[in-house]
């Protein structure tokens, strides 16, 4: 008897859905973007814009080809998020362009090709970072110092919008520079180590309040920090993955600066530069590209920062969270066939346990 | 320049050297899978396939001169696992199945003559002469070699009752 | 009891749905007017269907046996109040596919009449066998829902030498609490039937798990059980599925069921708390099971509460009596996380049927399902440790085996998964559907071996009829060959005779 309307129990259900997981996500980005907003004024904004909007109209796009409606699956916000993530890890000052490109690619390349959410195997927003990263490399490193919205040479509205949709005028030139762990991979390759490096004055700060070079994701550690957090608490992410990623980086920096300072940065420059506090809360904490259960999940963060630290280290990027996040993303299907929850009644291997009578 | 060709040329001999010979010493010999086929066969020799028996059809299947939706009794859950087992595609609009069908005998134009229970392959059906015949429901496999010979068309196909104990929930929808 | 008693931890597994129990759960005892006619269905147990004993126009009194059981794996069926049987035909069953099942009506004739029971006064002076006999032919099933014959239980927990009887007062399910109301107000109905069961199945001592949200049948039961030294009782922590046997299990012993075996061989057996006071009328009072306590509750009852009715009562008699708010957007038989959908309100309350619930249009709703995110709720919710992201993506994709392999066949469908996943999709109904798949291809597999079998045989058979039939032609042929041959011999042995007769005048 076929009665495709009969529904099975349970007849009641949680309240929180994906829009909601993902709104609570947006928040916890919010202060972090703010803070870089205003510590890199206008351009960022219009960037930042422009990036979600290209996200959400290049996964609209996909899914009129597909003859599906475009509303409730924007609705439920992943492609916001991706978009949201895939700004704040560009430089705040690229070109409009970039942000175009790297949105349309997420969503449609990172996202909408394999089945829409839930059925991508790489992180889409690294996916568009790292696209980004290999065809346009002088525009995905150009970075610039912090300079206030406040402050009377930041640009102004009009400014920051001919700045995003023109390029850096002649007269900001001076204020570009590299980022710090960029200003480190140079100066090793022309052969200056380390401590005579960051002892000139020329040197790029290390600063807590974020006010140096980097992207709007990486300036603001402690915000950044702040928010995931907040997810933490929210139970929207476990603590398993954040603070595998986080030893998977410090645990290598510990040894090596330990044994050879000269070479290798220390631990809280390696925590404090580069997205890698936005990839151990935000971006390696992605449902879909990581494993399912909590020993893998440790497997998965520990891959991850291990990863960066090499290629930070040896690799031919002074960057490497995106990289190792998708190194990793391959290798969930594995780590889920192999991390396995034991199941009620069963050991490990699968078979049924001897029963321990009570008596 | 010249020792990078020569590398990757040598690399591609040697590799494709080493496929080969893989080749030829994994080889699986064709198993014979036809012991197999018949097992999930029905077995009663009904003919509606066209082959001379169940073991004829196991034979075509795994020749490549059958498709996989050859057994009619057998319906759609046949051929799938047929399809999957032998590797082969199967053309669903060829598979006819309106769900696992019993013969069932009309008590009022039942004649008793007899000659439905000398066709039965498994002797599902019961009676004797100038008795009415019933059909045993367990037994009977769907061949449908008995409607042909009945007489007075007592013979009916139905399909088998569902009960309540052997429902089955079905699929959730999936959204387009 | 108090130092004894041991507050646990709430567990990693389960989640936490909205009680909705009270009011409901604190109002009175009420007892439903007798219904005019009541519809017994013949399978209310796990296992084969009981088989009617009366006929049509037969009279009957409460607590006659109408049905005997079908088999070892069987209950009896008695009659829920006096009057006359006027039907032995199927009724809608209280089932999801609106199919039948075959049942006795009987129309009451307002006297509600007993027969006439006989309870044992020492009940511990028989032998645990006969408490049994006794459980047995008084037609006690598991009334949690489960509804396995309870006397098979206790048998095979005697064989098992089972030491540990756990008593199931959890009541995990939100909107129920016919068990509450039992133990509020029956505790020494329950206390007496442990002690019972105790006795029937050679156990040491019992665990009673009580939900921590039921602090009046706690301190009820307390009291009743006061000065039995072997019954503990033991609160826990109000957490779904806790009321389920192999996770209460777990929580009050630290022990695991092995996978595919019974409790019983873990050396505990599981019973509900009303099937401990139905064991207890059994063997005191010699009154089989014909009523039960039902909870009523839902958006759309006026009067929600506790009921006692005869079993067979339509379930639309019962939302009358409680009053109806509006037209119920939908029916079910138990609770909210494993119910079972009523196609309508004209089945019958069955032995198992702990709560009916009538449920408005708001709480009906059935939100839509999106994709999985695979964010894993799932996985940390379920009790038994599985993967139903997994399990339904292969299903999905019709890859029944591989969902096999991911542990479909250890799935107990408490509904966790389906509850806390954002996506709201229906993983239960996907692991149902599976597993009714499973199970049928296993049959038609079985179907298959026996037809050829039979296939075999008949051409063996006909091989041998043939044979048979020219070896028998052969000796027809052999003994015609014969006769003649004597009948020419005698023929020229006369002729003989004649000549020489003749030659001699």
């Amino acid at each position: 008897m076929n009665q495709p309307h009969v529904v099975a129990a349970p007849y009641t259900y949680v309240s929180k859905s994906v829009g909601n997981v993902m709104s609570w996500v947006m928040i916890a980005l919010a202060p972090a973007t703010l803070y870089g907003f205003w510590l890199y004024g206008w351009p960022a904004i219009f960037l930042w814009t422009i990036t979600i909007l290209s996200t959400l109209a290049g996964e609209a796009f996909c899914l009129r080809l597909m003859d599906k409606p475009a509303k409730p699956v924007l609705k439920d916000c992943s492609a916001a998020l991706t978009g949201w993530l895939l700004a704040v890890s560009l430089p705040p000052w690229a070109p409009w362009w970039v942000g175009v490109i790297g949105g349309l690619f997420g969503a449609i390349f990172g996202k909408q090709v394999f089945g829409g959410l839930g059925q991508n195997p790489f992180n889409p927003a690294m996916v568009a970072r790292v696209v980004l990263l290999i065809s346009f490399p002088v525009q995905m490193t150009s970075w610039v110092s912090p300079l206030p919205i406040t402050a009377a040479d930041a640009p102004s509205l009009h400014q920051g919008l001919m700045i995003t949709l023109t390029g850096i005028p002649k007269s900001f030139d001076a204020i570009a520079s590299a980022s710090l762990l960029g200003f480190a991979k140079t100066e090793m390759s022309r052969g200056v180590d380390l401590l005579h490096a960051f002892s000139e004055a020329t040197a790029p700060v290390l600063s807590f309040e974020g006010f140096r070079q980097g992207s709007l994701g990486e300036t603001a550690s402690l915000l950044v920090a702040g928010g995931g957090l907040l997810l933490l608490w929210l139970r929207i992410i476990s603590w398993h993955i954040p603070v595998s990623v986080l030893a998977g980086v410090v645990i290598p920096a510990l040894i090596a600066n330990g044994a050879d300072p000269e070479h290798y940065l220390p631990a809280t420059t390696h925590l404090l530069s580069g997205g890698i506090i936005l990839g151990a809360f935000f971006i390696a904490t992605d449902y879909v590209t990581s494993p399912n259960t909590h020993f893998g999940q440790i497997l998965f963060g520990l891959g991850v920062g291990i990863l960066t630290w090499i290629i930070r280290t040896w690799g031919g990027y002074p960057e490497g969270v995106a990289f190792a996040v998708m190194l990793m993303n391959i290798m969930t299907p594995i780590i889920d066939r192999v991390c396995k929850p034991r199941i009620y009644g069963r050991t490990r291997a699968g078979k049924p346990i001897v029963a321990d009578k009570v008596n | 320049m010249i020792a990078a060709v020569f590398s990757l040329t040598a690399l591609g001999v040697v590799l494709g050297l080493v496929l080969g010979y893989a080749d030829r010493i994994f080889k699986v010999e064709s198993n014979p899978v036809v012991d197999e086929v018949l097992a999930m066969m029905p077995g009663s020799n009904c003919g509606q396939c066209g082959f001379p028996g169940c073991a004829g059809a196991a034979n075509a299947l795994v020749d490549g001169k059958a498709a996989a939706s050859v057994c009619p009794p057998g319906g759609k859950e046949l051929a799938v696992a047929l399809a999957a087992k032998l590797g082969i595609s199967l053309d669903m609009s060829q598979v006819k199945d309106d769900g696992p069908q019993v013969a069932h005998v009309s008590e009022e134009i039942c004649i008793g003559c007899c000659r439905c229970i000398k066709a039965c392959p498994t002797d599902a059906i019961i009676g004797a002469a100038k008795q009415i015949h019933a059909v045993i429901r367990e037994a009977c496999t769907g061949c449908t070699s008995c409607v042909d010979r009945c007489p007075t068309e007592a013979m009916t196909m139905k399909p088998v009752p569902v009960t309540v104990q052997h429902w089955v929930w079905p699929k959730p929808a999936v959204a387009a | 009891m108090g130092f004894m008693d041991k507050i646990f931890k709430q567990p990693r597994w389960g989640v936490h749905p909205d009680d909705h129990k009270r009011p409901a759960a604190d109002t009175p005892l009420r007892t439903l007017p007798l219904p005019a006619r009541v519809y017994i269905p013949l399978v209310q147990h796990v296992g084969a269907a009981a088989r009617p004993i009366v006929l049509v126009g037969d009279k009957v009194k409460k607590g006659q046996m109408i049905a005997e059981p079908g088999g070892n794996i069987s209950a009896p069926i008695h009659a829920s109040t006096s009057g006359t049987v006027i039907a032995i035909g199927e009724i809608t069953a209280p089932h999801p596919s609106g199919l039948t099942l075959p049942a006795i009506t009987i129309e009451s004739d307002g006297k509600d009449e007993w027969i006439e029971t006989k309870g044992v006064d020492d009940p511990f002076s028989l032998k645990p066998e006969e408490i049994t006999k006794i459980t047995a032919a008084a037609g006690v099933v598991g009334l949690g829902g489960a509804t396995f014959p309870s006397a098979v239980k206790f048998s095979l927990g005697k064989r098992l030498e089972v030491s540990t009887l756990i008593v199931n007062g959890g009541e995990c399910e939100p909107y129920l609490s016919s068990d509450d109301a039992i133990m509020r107000g029956h505790a020494d109905q329950v206390i007496d039937g442990v002690r019972l069961i105790m006795h029937a199945i050679g156990a040491r001592q019992a665990l009673v798990g009580i939900e921590d949200n039921k602090p009046e049948a706690i301190a009820a039961m307390r009291k009743a059980a006061e000065g039995f030294d072997n019954i503990h009782i033991r609160p826990v922590p109000a957490w779904y599925p806790m009321g389920s046997d192999k996770q209460l299990i777990q929580v009050l012993t630290g022990k695991e069921v092995p996978a595919d075996a019974r409790a019983a061989e873990l050396g505990v057996l599981v019973h509900n708390v009303s099937t401990c006071a139905a064991v207890h009328k059994a063997v005191r009072l010699g009154q089989p099971l014909v009523e039960r306590i039902v909870t009523v509750n839902g958006g759309a009852v006026a009067k929600p509460g506790n009921i006692f009715l005869p079993i067979g009562t339509l379930v639309e008699e019962l939302l009358a009596f409680c009053g109806a708010k509006e037209t119920p957007a939908r029916l079910i038989l138990g609770g909210p996380m494993m119910g079972t959908p009523l196609p309508h309100a004209k089945t019958p309350v069955v032995k198992g049927a702990s709560g009916i619930l009538a449920f408005s249009a708001a709480e009906a709703e059935v939100p839509d399902a999106g994709p999985c995110i695979r964010c894993g709720s799932c996985s940390k919710a379920c009790p038994m440790g599985l993967l139903p992201l997994e399990m339904a993506a292969h299903i999905r994709a019709d890859d029944l085996e591989g969902s096999e392999a991911y542990g479909l066949q250890d799935c107990i469908a408490c509904g966790c998964c389906s509850y806390i996943c954002p996506s709201h999709i229906p993983l239960v109904q996907y692991f149902n559907h599976a597993k009714g798949e499973l199970y049928s291809k296993e049959r038609a597999k079985l179907r298959t071996d026996a037809t050829k079998r039979l296939a075999e045989a008949r051409t063996t058979r006909l091989e041998r009829e043939a044979i048979e039939k020219a070896e028998a032609a052969a000796r027809r042929k052999a003994e015609r060959d014969a006769a003649k041959k004597k009948a020419a011999e005698e023929a020229a042995a006369a002729a003989k005779e004649s000549t020489t007769e003749g030659a001699a005048s």
